[in-house]
């Protein structure tokens, strides 16, 4: 039953994109590391235990910062982009799981790299697809299941989950929840507004070398105060909670899109 | 033996309702969005509703509801299953039943220690499990509901769940089919498929969701087939688990439901509010702080646990009982140990067998049934 319900939706979805096959590069044997390093402000994130400030003045702590990021392409010296094969290119960042946050793109053409290009969420085509199509990161059971990174039915993923506890919370037991999702819908009937952020990062003039023997590790960062602190400031005072609102759930999401920046690159990464 | 008690409902005519319930989605969508050239659903030829059986499993004790009150239906049960999944029941029509209650979670919330309603406000309790609903005497954590035909009134009422009124449904209701809708249901018809007539009222809404309700059994999982005979269901570890439950948790977790029905001081330490629990609705003063006891049937499946949502795990419920329970007037006897401290006393390993036998409650066949599944009209987040 199911699977008849699934071909019905993606049969109609007007918004489904073929993803662009670049022809100037291909497929190759190199690879790329990618750590999204989690701060608050300009200091390492500290889950629970560290008290952080907002543009609204309020005291938090964070319990919880997932977000997925997905679609990822590689911009080269020469100006030519490698779109990473879409099967592999969904992954789940987890504070609390130090090992989600190092991702690997694998089969990279050779040469110098000098930006990417990824989505934070997942994208719509993605989000109304046969089950078959969403395993790994994507499947909503097992470990996702825990961290419950998925909404049924026509909401699909939660981009970003931001959890934690604040004196200025007016919920019972002192916590925010901040559920951030929405592809667009999948039909005209169910538009969502459609929180799907583009992101571009340059190497701010730095190369990583993709070689065979040299895979570099790029560091990004993810500001979590920028989650708050916006264009849409998040008062937790005034919204303890978002998930369904349109206006406040595009409200943070338009806050987040700016919350990634570049670190560094560590070149020949796993050179002993 | 007999295995999957749900396979003995007579469901012929569910499975052609919901495939022309998919038909209509994919004429919805090809027909864009000028959506004038939809067809309604179909609706069978009117007649009687067809009786459906409901048989209690084996080892269950008789039901508390009156299923002489509202014989279940073929027809009932589907408009039930309607109604709990379909955002109408709520003042912005996008919470619906199914919200908080999630049938991969076994009809709770997954990740969302409290519930949550209308305008992204939280409530100040976890939405709790929505199976074997048929014999409970009293519901909610407080148990202010004595009737399962009254239990819907509480959430569509609560201004911070779906914060509607009953009349107000009943005009949506009746104003159905609603061609901007995303599925096009037409209730009127519906409703004159369940009872005979197109009549939509309070009475007619309650007993088709109860109806729903009804059916939404847990009785197939590891656990059951053991206990129906089946000697190799469970593993040693899970057996070891179930003779230690069946010694320090069973006493208030009793029986073939789990729950014993009362209401207990299971020595949480309050937080933020200061939740009063039963002692709200009785305002006796024995009863502050006591929170029903609740069913463990699919507990693996149903976290976070407690009436708040505080613990994550299973792991965390235990060591709640071994390591961290605050003693108080209302602390329940069965909590304080000879060493006057308060508690239960298990080992890490003992523990350790527990969670493996609580985990063999989980029931797949109840979290996949398609009958207990969004019928398509899932405009509920």
């Amino acid at each position: 039953m199911l699977f008849v319900g699934v071909f019905f939706l993606v049969a109609c979805n007007n918004d489904a994109e073929e993803v662009p096959v670049d022809p100037g590069l291909v497929e190759g044997t190199g690879r790329m590391l990618i750590k999204f390093d989690n701060i608050a402000g300009d200091q390492d994130l500290v889950l629970d235990n560290k008290s952080y400030t907002n543009s609204s003045d309020e005291d938090l702590t964070i319990s919880k910062f997932n977000y997925f990021v997905s679609n990822f392409r590689l911009i080269r010296e020469d100006g030519k982009i490698y779109t990473i094969p879409q099967d592999s290119s969904y992954f789940r960042i987890v504070e609390a799981d130090p090992k989600s946050q190092t991702i690997a793109l694998n089969r990279l053409p050779k040469g110098n790299y000098t930006g990417i290009e990824y989505i934070i969420g997942v994208d719509s085509l993605r989000s109304v697809s046969g089950i078959e199509k969403r395993g790994g990161a994507l499947d909503p059971s097992g470990d996702m299941a825990g961290d419950g990174m998925y909404w049924a039915w026509t909401s699909g993923y939660i981009f970003v989950k931001l959890e934690g506890v604040s004196s200025k919370s007016g919920s019972s037991n002192g916590k925010f929840y901040y559920h951030i999702g929405f592809y667009g819908g999948f039909e005209n009937k169910d538009k969502t507004i459609n929180n799907i952020k583009n992101i571009k990062l340059d190497f701010a003039g730095d190369k990583a070398v993709v070689r065979g023997d040299s895979v570099p590790e790029v560091r990004l960062t993810a500001d979590v105060l920028k989650v708050f602190n916006g264009p849409n400031p998040v008062s937790i005072a005034k919204n303890p909670s978002i998930m369904f609102d349109f206006t406040l759930s595009s409200g943070v999401a338009n806050n987040y899109k700016s919350m990634f920046g570049f670190g560094e690159i560590k070149q020949n990464s796993l050179a002993k | 033996m007999d295995r999957g008690f749900r396979d003995v409902f007579k469901k012929v005519s569910l499975l052609p309702a919901i495939l022309i319930l998919l038909l209509q989605v994919s004429i919805s969508c090809s027909s864009g969005s000028g959506g004038n050239t939809e067809e309604p659903v179909p609706d069978p030829e009117p007649t009687v509703p067809t009786p459906l059986q409901w048989k209690k499993p084996a080892h269950f004790p008789d039901p508390v509801y009156d299923l002489s009150k509202n014989s279940l239906t073929v027809e009932g049960v589907m408009l039930g299953k309607f109604l709990f999944y379909d955002g109408i029941l709520s003042r912005t029509n996008v919470i619906g039943c199914g919200t908080c209650h999630q049938q991969s979670s076994a009809f709770t919330h997954h990740g969302h220690e409290l519930s949550h309603g209308v305008d992204d406000q939280l409530g100040v309790r976890n939405a709790p499990s929505v199976q074997n609903m048929a014999w409970n005497k009293s519901f909610f954590w407080d148990g202010n509901v004595h009737a399962l035909d009254s239990v819907p009134l509480n959430p569509i009422l609560n201004k911070v769940e779906m914060d509607e009124t009953m009349d107000n449904i009943l005009v949506k209701l009746r104003a159905t089919p609603n061609t901007t809708s995303k599925v096009a249901v037409d209730y009127p018809k519906m409703f004159k498929a369940a009872y005979g007539t197109t009549e939509i009222n309070s009475e007619r809404v309650r007993k088709a969701l109860s109806q729903f309700m009804v059916t939404m059994v847990s009785a197939s999982s590891k656990y059951d087939y053991y206990v129906l005979g089946d000697q190799a269901a469970l593993t040693t570890e899970e057996k070891a688990g179930m003779a230690i439950f069946k010694q320090k948790c069973s006493s208030c977790h009793a029986g073939e439901l789990f729950t014993d029905f009362s209401y207990r001081n299971n020595g949480l330490p309050p937080i933020k509010i200061n939740d009063q629990g039963r002692y709200s609705i009785t305002k006796n003063e024995a009863d502050r702080y006591k929170f029903k006891v609740p069913g463990l049937r699919n507990v693996g499946l149903t976290a976070p646990y407690m009436h708040d949502g505080r613990f994550v795990t299973l792991e965390q419920v235990l060591n709640h009982y071994t390591d961290n329970m605050q003693s108080s007037v209302t602390l329940d006897d069965i909590f304080k140990l000879p060493t006057g401290k308060a508690g239960i006393s298990l080992t890490a390993a003992e523990k350790q067998n527990i969670i493996l036998f609580l985990r063999t409650l989980s029931d797949d066949q109840f979290i996949r049934s398609a009958e207990l599944a969004d019928p398509g009209v899932g405009n509920a987040f």
